[in-house]
């Protein structure tokens, strides 16, 4: 009989949840009772809302357990490997048992995710083990030209993940086109969207498929450097991709006549970005390996023609690359299946905020944002109304509830005013006030400006400023159509992506929550119970004990009554500071 | 605007408790290669917790850059900061998912419970509250980092009591 494996999901989200400590404690285990059990390590499984993930495999086939504490992976160790009694309540995943979780993982297409939560990212043999590098010894093997390669991407119809939706193919043409004795391949990994973890999830999964990726690019464009741009954000992320380096720098997958190729001579380094959103953009990125501010330039030249050093330069998105070198393993044609017409292929979705199963997805393109949230996500949170969902972070906006049913592919994305972006979807509920929503994005790009263009520098600032005023009640008619024009004028007037859809979430709100501006506006109102000068605080005389906890705490002293008495709130001196309503301990003060 | 960050007031520190010569390795290591000022100024706040006066002073000394180039590098990018920082940084994540699930009410509770503003550090020295974009622990929203521990699912008070317990701890 073969040992059993234990596997503990040991990516950043699972070491957040406690997988590091439930590793440690099977560790302990497996010598103290001297378990019969091969222990081993990986990264994202995806179903993050069930973490710490542990899966056991046994002679049966696998089990997921998801929730697992240092208590219940006791229990689980002792009824699954001694008793041989798999404990359903905990099993999230497995072929053997049905679960309330399979709709989950039912209509998942996994391409860019095929190996997360299968490998340790750290053995670049269980990458081998699973078609890694395979498709560079094809590649080598028979003789594939670059035209070839470029030709197999082409025909794949991958477009970028990062979210411009630029065919890869073509993008390697031009770089290809553009002869030098020096060329790079820069793999952009500063996934600078707040709310977005699939590029983080892949690079500490499956770090060997990025560097495969780089190195059929490399070949293809005839790149002699090859630079991975990562978020200093993401240490797990950096430590794995060096150690994936040194792994595939040993065995021969990068360094001189590579693979036998003749000529064909290129390594990989690493550079750490230190926190700036607009070093996604591919000239400021640039900038910023060169060691300057971030700041991006006129185009053109495009970085295809001159880009980092004033060489050609080609730039990928980690999941783009990811992708490569399953389409030249199993063929463009393999490729194409999937999706819609334009947009072909699978991709991975980072589901957060108020939904039930927040995690990572990748489906095929053409599912419709409904059973992305509803079919896999299982729905909103706490069975709240489902309002609507935020796509590509702050260049990206809003879909509402109604417009659900539209499917995920660039273009059909696009007509709805937000972007595919990168893949981040953060979903709202009734709970959620959407200018509190757009004034949150319009801080951050504000924040992120680099300051060269003065419509993004001064006007997203201008932005924040109306909407600020709005959220605090000081609303005036007229401000929807400012705020409208500024955007335009932003638009129209900024060099690089960053300023051209600063205004995406300001306006997408305001043409799909037009309703809820204006009871902000009007009415001095705020539906959603967010915005807090809005909202008037009430003592509820059934649940008010009369602790006197929040007249103590009250700052002017605008609330009155007796010790053991139902407290009083005097609305005319009250300045909405909300204290009273974080100190009570009786869920006595009321919103409204 | 990243402006925005210079023009807050800088706090005047003495320098003379920092030992420069710790530099020397580090720009050893990188003055001859081009384009490695980032990583020349993430060893040095590595070392330092901070980038010291002193600091920029030198390497624009030993490299040949000038300062106004290296003060405008460290002022452009986040990571860097100018003034020393608490023992333990506290950074409360802002990104979409913990900002609807009230990061802000994570940030108020800890500004009040620490007596500081975002960014600032407290008196004791143990503690600098920081606002960060994203942790990318998402599906834990909302979440905090002090150190290399990441504390997921909060509120107000919980994280209240987490820095609680540590100030307990280091005052034993």
């Amino acid at each position: 009989m073969e040992t059993p494996k234990v596997i503990v999901g040991l990516g950043s989200c699972g070491i957040a949840a406690g997988a590091a400590k439930v590793f440690d404690k099977i560790q302990a285990l497996k010598k103290v009772e001297n378990l019969d059990i091969e222990l081993k390590k990986t990264s994202c499984i995806g179903m993050c809302y069930r973490e710490p993930l542990v899966e056991i495999i046994d002679e049966n086939g696998s089990y997921l357990y998801g929730d697992i504490d240092e208590e219940r992976v006791i229990e689980v160790l002792d009824k699954h490997i001694n008793q041989h009694n798999p404990v359903k309540e905990y099993i999230v995943k497995s072929d053997l048992v049905q679960t309330e979780d399979d709709t989950y993982n039912e209509d998942q297409v996994k391409i860019a995710l095929r190996n997360c939560g299968y490998i340790d990212p750290e053995k670049i043999e269980e990458y081998e083990g699973r078609g890694g590098y395979r498709a560079i010894r094809m590649i080598a093997g028979q003789q594939m030209s670059r035209l070839d390669v470029i030709q197999s991407v082409l025909n794949s119809g991958l477009r970028g993940r990062g979210g411009g939706g630029f065919p890869t193919g073509l993008k390697w043409k031009f770089a290809n086109n553009n002869k030098s004795d020096e060329k790079y391949i820069i793999c952009n990994a500063d996934e600078g969207d707040p709310g977005a973890f699939m590029d983080r999830s892949v690079l500490e999964g499956d770090p060997h498929a990025v560097l495969e990726g780089m190195i059929i690019g490399a070949y293809a464009i005839e790149a002699t450097g090859g630079v991975i741009y990562c978020r200093a954000e993401y240490p797990l992320a950096i430590k794995r991709l060096n150690i994936a380096i040194e792994q595939a720098r040993a065995k021969g997958y990068m360094g001189e006549n590579i693979l036998g190729i003749d000529g064909f001579n290129f390594d990989i380094y690493i550079k750490e970005g230190a926190g700036a959103f607009v070093c996604g953009e591919e000239t400021a990125l640039i900038a910023s390996v060169e060691g300057q501010r971030g700041m991006p330039r006129k185009r053109p030249p495009f970085p295809a023609s001159s880009g980092l050093w004033r060489k050609p330069t080609n730039i990928n998105n980690v999941e783009t690359l990811a992708n490569i070198p399953w389409i030249i393993q199993h063929g463009a044609e393999d490729y194409r299946k999937y999706g819609t017409d334009k947009s072909r292929g699978t991709k991975v979705f980072a589901l957060a905020g108020k939904i039930k199963r927040s995690g990572l997805v990748e489906v095929p393109m053409g599912m419709s944002i409904r059973d992305v949230i509803f079919k896999l996500g299982g729905g909103i949170k706490d069975n709240k109304e489902f309002k609507a969902v935020q796509m590509g972070g702050p260049s990206g906006g809003t879909i509402p509830a109604y417009l659900a049913d539209t499917i995920v592919d660039y273009d059909s994305v696009n007509a709805t005013g937000a972007i595919m972006g990168s893949g981040g979807m953060v979903v709202m509920d009734e709970t959620t006030c959407m200018i509190d929503v757009a004034k949150f994005f319009l801080d951050f790009t504000q924040k992120e400006s680099c300051g060269k263009c003065t419509f993004c520098r001064i006007g997203t600032k201008r932005m924040l400023e109306i909407l600020t005023r709005i959220t605090e009640g000081e609303g005036r008619e007229g401000d929807i159509e400012k705020l409208e024009e500024l955007s335009y004028q932003i638009k129209d007037n900024s060099l690089c992506g960053l300023g051209q859809t600063a205004p995406n979430p300001v306006l997408t709100t305001i043409k799909y929550f037009r309703d809820e501006y204006e009871a902000h506006i009007r009415d001095k109102k705020c539906p959603a119970l967010v915005c807090k000068k809005l909202l008037t605080y009430e003592i509820d005389p059934e649940k008010c004990t009369g602790c006197t906890v929040c007249a103590k705490n009250c700052p002017t002293n605008c609330i009155e009554g007796e010790r053991k008495e139902v407290h009083f709130i005097h609305q005319e001196e009250c300045i909405k500071c909300g204290t009273c309503y974080s100190k009570c301990k009786f869920d006595a003060i009321k919103l409204s | 605007m990243r402006i925005a960050r210079i023009s807050k007031k800088q706090e005047v520190v003495q320098d003379a408790e920092v030992d420069l010569s710790l530099l020397d390795e580090l720009i050893e290591k990188y003055k001859s290669k081009k384009g490695n000022l980032i990583p020349l100024l993430q060893g040095t706040q590595d070392i330092f917790g901070y980038i010291p006066r002193g600091a920029f002073e030198k390497i624009s000394k030993e490299t040949g850059l000038k300062l106004s180039e290296i003060y405008g590098v460290a002022t452009f990018y986040a990571q860097f900061r100018l003034n020393p920082v608490g023992k333990y940084i506290v950074k409360v994540c802002h990104g979409t998912a913990c900002h609807v699930q009230n990061a802000n009410e994570v940030t108020e509770a800890l500004e009040e419970a620490l007596k500081v503003k975002d960014g600032e550090t407290t008196e004791d020295g143990l503690f600098t509250l920081e606002s960060v974009a994203c942790l990318g622990c998402c599906s834990l929203a909302p979440v905090m980092m002090i150190g290399d521990e990441t504390y997921g699912k909060l509120d107000g008070k919980q994280a209240v009591k987490i820095v609680k317990n540590i100030r307990i701890k280091e005052n034993n």
